[in-house]
């Protein structure tokens, strides 16, 4: 295995990714409205709406508080307790949004895009195995999406501490679900995101076709948050790990495929 | 000279067509081997096939000695290919396109900067070396694909439609690089085309394929003598011959007149070693001989006999 031409071929995709500016404007609309904009909100709301009582916050989040948080509403005033629920807990699967986005984005240019414009076939050319090949491109679409979402969580963290430390008297975030999810959630989520692009891709011609597939991945980040919300499943620690091997196994049985799909001969009769 | 590519009853088809048919044939080093056809004739096909990149159906062929099925990443550290359309990283500069691609061929990364100055020098294109591709005309792409095929210096260059849709200027400039690999710097060339001009500039060597198999191969002349059996001559004289000296021609056995055009004869010969005889047969006989000139048969008269007979022995 030459880690070199993984390494290049990584850089290079990353490389060619960052030239494209709707790449760059997408990642910057979520990273406002994931990591800035809903934090500041949720914060403020209690600040904001003058007839905001404690009754109020709890009556509204009542219905939302999973039962192992039960125990939280004896501990935190109303205000609080609306913050951490819904920052602490509630908000958190819809962080995955970030991964999955950028991961489907990036893996949609390294596989169709390259064959939608024809650059493909030189990398083809070059002693490159097919394994490398895969993993370089793999690797190329995973590893932004992984360390863009841990900027976004530090700068979300940063947010929720500072605009909530009025109401909260303390530096209270990350709560240890959320540092969970960011280790092994969100790596697993990345990967799941390249996985099925690459499954698609066979099917697709061109880069916008494979990432509009790609966006009913959102869904499951929709039904994780909804089967929160509704109580049918908590992301406490121990069940993030479980979701995330889960999610793991899935990856491994689609790379599976994807590795017999990516091989050389297969590759160069659709270039 | 050394065998450098080998096919041995090559054989690639696909569920609904055969694009190689059975192929066998040789490049031995430093030739420009021209292989010649209309598209769809299994050119590019076959360049996959030599570079291991596709798996041939049956039969074998064999780069530097190593088997094409099973040697794939070493044959092709070992050839630079340009493919029919440049192919480049449009958003990257030129200087980024060549950098890539010689860290995937091992070029150590303090040499890769020394190389790709080196071969954007090569081609022409120094000036340009840290704009985005995308600028760049097709003819300044095309040699940048060329300097990319060169990176690693490889001694094989499979070249697949070199100048497609450049203009003359470009495509000279195209023909002159090529031209140079092959003399100065001694390197195998297996040139796909279908400009049967550019062939006859720069080929050593030439095979006809049509569907997938050979029609024809050799150099031009070893192609003209086996398909046309007679060499056609020019004979100018200062002033115009006497009927002895045309006589003299016609009198040797092998040689035909076929006009006499002022102060020319037309005649052709079944051998090319019965000039030197006729020559001193028409000096003999006083004529005052000016100017002889056999006349080569074009690729492009060459060409157009096989696919008219559809082949020839090989």
């Amino acid at each position: 295995m030459n880690f070199r031409i993984i390494r290049a071929l990584a850089e290079k995709d990353i490389e060619d990714a960052l030239h494209n500016p709707i790449n760059i404007y997408g990642a910057l609309i979520i990273s406002f409205i994931f990591a800035i904009l809903i934090p500041v909100l949720i914060t403020q709301t209690p600040s904001f709406d003058p007839n905001f009582t404690g009754q109020e916050a709890f009556d509204e989040i009542e219905a939302l508080i999973p039962p192992p948080l039960v125990s939280l509403i004896d501990t935190l005033t109303p205000e609080a307790l609306f913050i951490v629920i819904i920052l602490g807990y509630l908000i958190a699967p819809l962080f995955l949004v970030i991964p999955l986005m950028i991961s489907c984005i990036i893996a949609s240019e390294a596989f169709v895009g390259e064959k939608e414009r024809k650059t493909l076939e030189p990398l083809l050319y070059t002693p490159a195995t097919d394994t490398e090949l895969f993993l370089g491109k793999i690797a190329a679409a995973m590893i932004p999406g992984i360390v863009y979402t841990w900027m976004n969580f530090l700068i979300f963290a940063l947010i929720v501490n500072i605009a909530g430390l009025p109401i909260m008297g303390s530096f209270w975030f990350p709560t240890m679900n959320w540092i969970v999810m960011m280790i092994f959630l969100v790596p697993v989520i990345s990967l799941l995101g390249v996985s099925v692009t690459i499954i698609i891709s066979t099917r697709v011609k061109t880069f916008m076709e494979a990432y509009q597939a790609t966006g009913i991945l959102v869904l499951l980040v929709v039904g994780l948050m909804i089967a929160q919300s509704v109580g049918l499943l908590f992301l406490s620690p121990g069940v993030t790990v479980l979701v995330s091997l889960v999610v793991l196994v899935v990856d491994a049985l689609l790379i599976k495929i994807g590795i017999k799909i990516f091989s050389r001969s297969e590759q160069i009769t659709r270039v | 000279m050394t065998t450098i590519i080998q096919a041995d009853n090559l054989h690639k088809s696909f569920p609904t067509t055969t694009a190689i048919d059975h192929l066998s044939f040789e490049v031995l080093e430093g030739e420009v081997f021209g292989l010649l056809g209309p598209n769809g004739s299994g050119k590019t096909t076959l360049v996959r096939l030599l570079n291991g990149v596709l798996t041939p159906t049956s039969g074998r062929a064999y780069v530097f000695g190593k088997d094409v099925t099973t040697d794939g990443s070493w044959i092709r550290a070992r050839t630079g290919v340009l493919t029919e359309t440049p192919s480049l990283y449009e958003r990257l500069t030129a200087k980024k396109n060549l950098s890539f691609f010689g860290r995937f061929y091992g070029i150590p990364d303090a040499e890769i900067p020394k190389r790709t100055d080196e071969m954007l020098s090569l081609m022409h294109l120094s000036d340009r070396a840290d704009e985005p591709v995308g600028g760049f005309s097709k003819g300044m792409k095309q040699r940048l694909a060329i300097a990319r095929a060169l990176m690693h210096d490889p001694p094989i260059l499979f070249l697949d439609e070199p100048t497609s849709g450049l203009d003359p200027e470009s495509s000279r400039q195209v023909e002159d690089i090529i031209q140079e690999l092959a003399s100065d710097e001694q390197k195998t060339i297996f040139l796909c085309t279908h400009n049967l001009s550019q062939a006859e500039r720069l080929c050593s060597k030439v095979a006809m394929l049509n569907t997938g198999k050979i029609l024809a191969q050799g150099s031009i002349q070893e192609l003209s003598r086996r398909l046309f059996s007679a060499i056609p001559v020019e004979m100018e004289f200062l002033h115009e011959p006497s009927p002895a000296v045309i006589q003299a021609v016609r009198n040797t056995k092998g040689a035909t007149v076929d006009s006499v055009e002022g102060t020319t004869i037309l005649f052709h010969v079944t051998d090319k070693e019965l000039i030197p005889s006729i020559i001193r047969a028409v000096i003999q006989e006083g004529g005052d001989l000016f100017r002889i000139a056999p006349q080569d048969y074009s690729l492009e008269e060459i060409y157009f006999t096989v696919q008219r007979q559809g082949g020839m022995t090989v």
